[in-house]
């Protein structure tokens, strides 16, 4: 089965296999797992059970024979449900699956999800399995069938309460565990230095405002990595500049709405680094299905190093100088700001940094310098539909502005 | 128990109808107040408009599998809304797609092919009465429900686009013409769903009335047919949440053509109102949906096993409780809004009590099967599909409910496979399974059945194809609503699952022929039916079929239950409702 990489940028980690990651589930009714719960918490990534290597000994006093048997059903779950043609790339974590979290929520979210499908899944082979056999066993075989004459039975108190309570108490169960997990997301007490992002929606790209550093940034949401012992979480607020749109990074976290004239809040609480896709989740017009978003987990020095580049304003060397005219005299400034100009617009993505972005069009295309030219040649033609309109650049203006955005770093 | 008016002098009416003068064709085909005749016109609209939507899926399924690929022969002649220059579909051009898709198969297709056709065809007949209460209202119902069709379809002749902001229609991207590209398009569906609402509230009162008041001396409360138990529950849901829709599109229309803001982000709108006013009419929809199909296929199991239903009054009483709870539930739509932890702990409780219903029916039918004798007619193999199906939507449904992993699987594909378990496989299938167990009274003839088994077959292999892989992709990250999977670093490598859905989806639609084939031809040259071709005990197979004006033409006597099958004692293995139990029948007190 491929599964996604590994950690890189030499992060730090400890591991531990996916079935130990349920134990904090099971451990709410069993009761005795409660020590595995505390550690399961905090600083880890996901294996594959048969990918295990001996490194979850590297977790203190975490033992494969303390995690629950059931395991391998877990297992044998998440075989069921991924897909065999899954494939891997090899630069972005290429499967998005809730068996696959890498953040506290999502963790959270992941236990309740599988606790949930074993029950859905052993009540549906149970009911097949009954059906099938009761329609296969209660067949009419011939004329002669007819003779015999089935039970008259209209019903039976007890067989009918026998049926009726069962579904109540795992009702009872599956809503005690809802609760339990939504109120472990939502009553969440940040702990450590959280970094607060305003997140606005546009049509058909994201705004970032980190409001406690006055530095904003479009489509690729910077944040650093989360360890036990130094707890960065991400508090986002959602806010919509026109319709509604949806905030979605899998690995990471539930999905939640950006609505206009409201705001929701979410957090996040990563602990690998790594680059990690999400996108609008609510129709959002046109080109919804471009409007893409990336979070990229740095360490924390990197992300610091990163926050301190952002907060400068742009500076650009004096040979690119014709295309920073060219920038103010096309109007760009009308709905792109850049700090340290006076190009101070609202309306499009803040092009302050604009040469550190990994991508163009809110994901759509990569940042170089082909799909760049591209991308100003006529943007409707990238990306049909953007409200950025065609500039009507000539080749001079063009490769002049080419130039200016990409010293932007 | 009720003596009903209408019965206090049933000769009479008899006589009123025995004398009826013979009817103009304007008054027997078009504008007919014969309950018979309004519920085959329903028949034969929604299934046109089955079709109209079948092929606004097969469009969807094929720019999903062959993004950007020119649509073959026919990709120069379709309209610019919908096509690029080079014949591929256009993103707008999708969102449309599949807005009007759904629009179409809720509104135009499954509401009606439910409620409409066995609501009006069987009511009367099951219930022992000549015809509706307000025959007038039936015939207007249908003809306003046969004019929001043709605006909902006109949109597509505009020019433009039509609606293109999902049958959710999400303020303010549908409430700002800019925002979704398609104001006249928007417009019209809101006009569309208006009218569609009046033709649904007066069938809605009819039904209740009719149910009430026109029953057969003897048809007490507890003596009806499920279907009619399940139509009587979904006409309250509609009768209350009807309304509810008609104003929120009232509103929208107002927001998209005179500067409103009810929803609109400007001026203190409230776009969450949309969600909610949408949603609380929405989820009851969904049982509005599926409890007919539930009373049609409890019908038939009972029939094709040989035996009473398995606890008669559990079973109604589930659909009671499903229809009542299915007004407090709305909120596990909205999960995903930023709901508070209280509230959303509360609809996701709520939510899940649901499945307690639900399991009761389950089982209930599984109870009525067993020990039985199965006959494996058509409709029979639809019911038990329909049980089947109904197995899996419910419990994928489950997953919905519970708030942290609704967090994640809102607005994916698994929503999509979820859906279509319960609309299609549930409700579509046991839709087809009550047109072949009841086409006879309709007809007069009786389907094919080998060609009935191919239809039942091939749809029900294909549907399984299509919509079973769909829970994998959205587990693995698909999103709903997205014109090109393709362009997601994360969602290329499922392209190959997109394609063999989208081939399954051609395969399923092309599984529609048989029984077009069958339907039509069985018209004309199907075996000729007797009065009551599947031995079955209810009141309309003591009647002629098709029946006469006026149905009966002694009102009958009920005096049993409605599944008195395999009596002990008798000669014959049922006991009709309007049949005295013999002597030596050994019946349990109904």
């Amino acid at each position: 089965m491929p599964y996604r990489t590994f950690a890189k940028n030499g992060a730090e980690v400890k591991g531990e296999f996916l079935g130990g990651c349920q134990a904090p589930v099971l451990a709410r009714f069993v009761g005795k797992f409660r020590a595995v719960e505390s550690r399961c918490r905090g600083d880890r990534y996901v294996l594959p059970y048969w990918r295990l290597e001996p490194i979850y000994d590297s977790v203190p006093g975490l033992r494969l024979r303390q995690l629950p048997r059931f395991s391998a059903l877990f297992a044998a779950a998440y075989g069921l449900f991924s897909s065999p043609l899954m494939a891997q790339t090899e630069e972005v974590r290429s499967v998005q699956n809730i068996f696959n979290p890498t953040s506290t929520p999502a963790q959270l979210i992941n236990d309740a999800g599988l606790l949930t499908m074993l029950i859905c899944l052993g009540i549906f082979i149970i009911v097949t399995f009954l059906l099938f056999f009761g329609v296969w066993r209660y067949r009419r075989r011939g004329s002669e069938d007819d003779t015999l004459e089935p039970p008259q039975v209209y019903g039976s108190t007890a067989i009918e309460l026998a049926w009726t309570v069962p579904p109540i108490m795992i009702v009872i169960v599956l809503v005690l565990v809802t609760a339990r997990t939504v109120g472990e997301i939502q009553n969440h007490q940040p702990t450590g230095n959280p970094i607060r992002v305003r997140v606005v929606g546009h049509r058909f790209w994201w705004e970032y405002q980190y409001t406690d550093d006055k530095v904003t940034t479009a489509n690729e949401l910077n944040v650093p990595v989360s360890y036990l012992s130094a707890p960065r979480p991400v508090e986002l607020t959602l806010e919509s500049a026109d319709v509604v749109h949806g905030f979605w990074v899998p690995e990471l976290s539930g999905k939640l709405q950006a609505v206009p004239n409201h705001s929701n809040s979410l957090w996040l609480q990563p602990s690998v680094q790594g680059t990690y896709v999400g996108n609008c989740t609510v129709l959002c017009g046109e080109q919804h299905a471009n409007m893409l978003l990336r979070v990229i987990v740095r360490s924390p020095d990197d992300f610091q190093r990163w926050l301190d580049n952002e907060k400068k304003p742009a500076q650009t060397p004096s040979e690119v100088d014709a295309g920073r005219h060219q920038f103010l005299l096309s109007s760009c400034g009308s709905c792109h700001a850049i700090k340290g100009t006076e190009a101070s617009g609202t309306f499009g993505p803040d092009l302050t940094h604009f040469g550190n972005r990994e991508t163009l069009g809110s994901g759509v295309v990569k940042n170089d310098e082909s799909n760049l030219r591209a991308w100003l040649r006529n943007p409707q033609a990238v990306k049909p539909g953007c409200l950025m309109p065609n500039m009507q650049l000539n080749e001079t203006q063009l490769n002049n502005l080419l130039a200016y955005l990409k010293a932007l770093k | 128990m009720a003596q009903t008016l209408i019965h206090a002098a049933p000769a009479e009416v008899h006589s009123a109808h025995a004398h009826h003068p013979e009817l103009s064709f304007f008054r027997k085909y078009i504008w007919s107040e014969d309950h018979k005749t309004i519920g085959l016109q329903y028949l034969f609209t929604s299934l046109f408009f089955l079709l109209v939507g079948g092929l606004l899926a097969m469009g969807v399924r094929y720019q999903l599998a062959f993004p950007n690929v020119p649509v073959p022969i026919i990709g120069g002649l379709l309209p610019r809304w919908l096509v690029q220059e080079s014949g591929a579909i256009a993103p707008a051009g999708y969102n449309a797609l599949f807005t009007m898709h759904a629009t179409v198969m809720v509104f135009l297709v499954i509401m009606p092919l439910l409620i409409g056709v066995f609501g009006n065809f069987l009511i009367p007949l099951q219930i022992g009465a000549p015809d509706m209460a307000f025959p007038f209202f039936n015939a207007l119902s249908y003809w306003l429900f046969l004019l929001s069709g043709l605006v909902i379809l006109s949109s597509f002749f505009t020019g433009s686009s039509p609606a293109a902001s999902g049958w959710t229609s999400y303020a303010p991207l549908s409430s700002h013409g800019a925002y979704s590209g398609a104001q006249l398009g928007q417009s019209l569906w809101c006009v569309g769903l208006f009218v569609n609402g009046l033709a649904s509230i007066a069938g809605a009162m009819n039904y209740i009335t009719t149910i009430i008041n026109m029953r057969a001396p003897g048809m007490r409360m507890f003596r009806l047919p499920l279907p009619i138990w399940a139509l009587f529950v979904t006409a309250f849901l509609l009768l209350l949440a009807v309304p509810v829709l008609s104003a929120a599109a009232a509103m929208l229309f107002f927001d998209l053509n005179f500067g409103t803001s009810f929803f609109s982000a400007s001026s203190y709108g409230q776009p969450l109102l949309w969600q909610h006013l949408f949603w609380f009419f929405g989820h009851p929809e969904v049982y509005i949906m599926i409890l007919p199909a539930m009373g049609l296929a409890s019908e038939i199991l009972a029939v094709f096993s040989r035996k009473p239903i398995f606890g008669y009054k559990a079973m109604v009483f589930a659909l009671i409780a499903i229809g009542v709870l299915g007004f407090i539930v709305w909120g596990h739509h909205m999960f995903v809004s930023g709901m508070n932890l209280l509230l959303s702990a509360t609809f996701s409780f709520s939510t899940m009590i649901i499945a307690v219903p639900s399991a009761i029916k389950t089982f209930n039918w599984m109870g009525t099967i067993w020990g039985g004798s199965i006959r494996f007619t058509t409709p029979m193999c639809f019911a038990l599909a329909f049980v089947s199906m109904f197995v899996i939507g419910g419990l994928s449904g489950i997953y919905m409910a519970s708030t942290p992993v609704d967090l994640f699987i809102h607005h994916t594909y698994f929503i999509v496979a979820h859906i279509h378990y319960v609309l299609f496989g549930g409700s579509l299938f046991a839709v087809f399974g009550a047109i072949y167990f009841w086409y006879p009274k309709m007809f007069g003839r009786m389907m094919n059945e080998t060609w009935g088994k191919i239809h039942f077959g091939l749809s029900f292999l294909f549907f399984n194809l299509t919509f079973f892989p769909m829970h994998n992709l959205g587990l693995n990250g698909m999103m709903r609503r997205i014109a090109d999977p393709t362009q997601y670093d994360h969602l290329r490598s499922q392209q190959p699952i997109n394609v063999f859905i989208t081939l399954s989806a051609f395969g399923l639609g092309l599984s529609t022929i048989p029984f077009l084939i069958n339907f039509f031809y069985s018209m004309f040259k199907g075996q000729k039916a007797g009065m009551n071709p599947w031995e079955s005990t209810t009141l309309e197979w003591t009647v002629p079929s098709p029946p006469g004006h006026g149905n009966f033409d002694v009102t009958p006597t009920v005096y049993n239950g409605p599944y008195e099958y395999s009596v002990p004692g008798m000669e014959q293995d049922y006991l009709p409702q309007n049949q005295p139990a013999p002597e030596t029948a050994r019946i349990a007190a109904h």
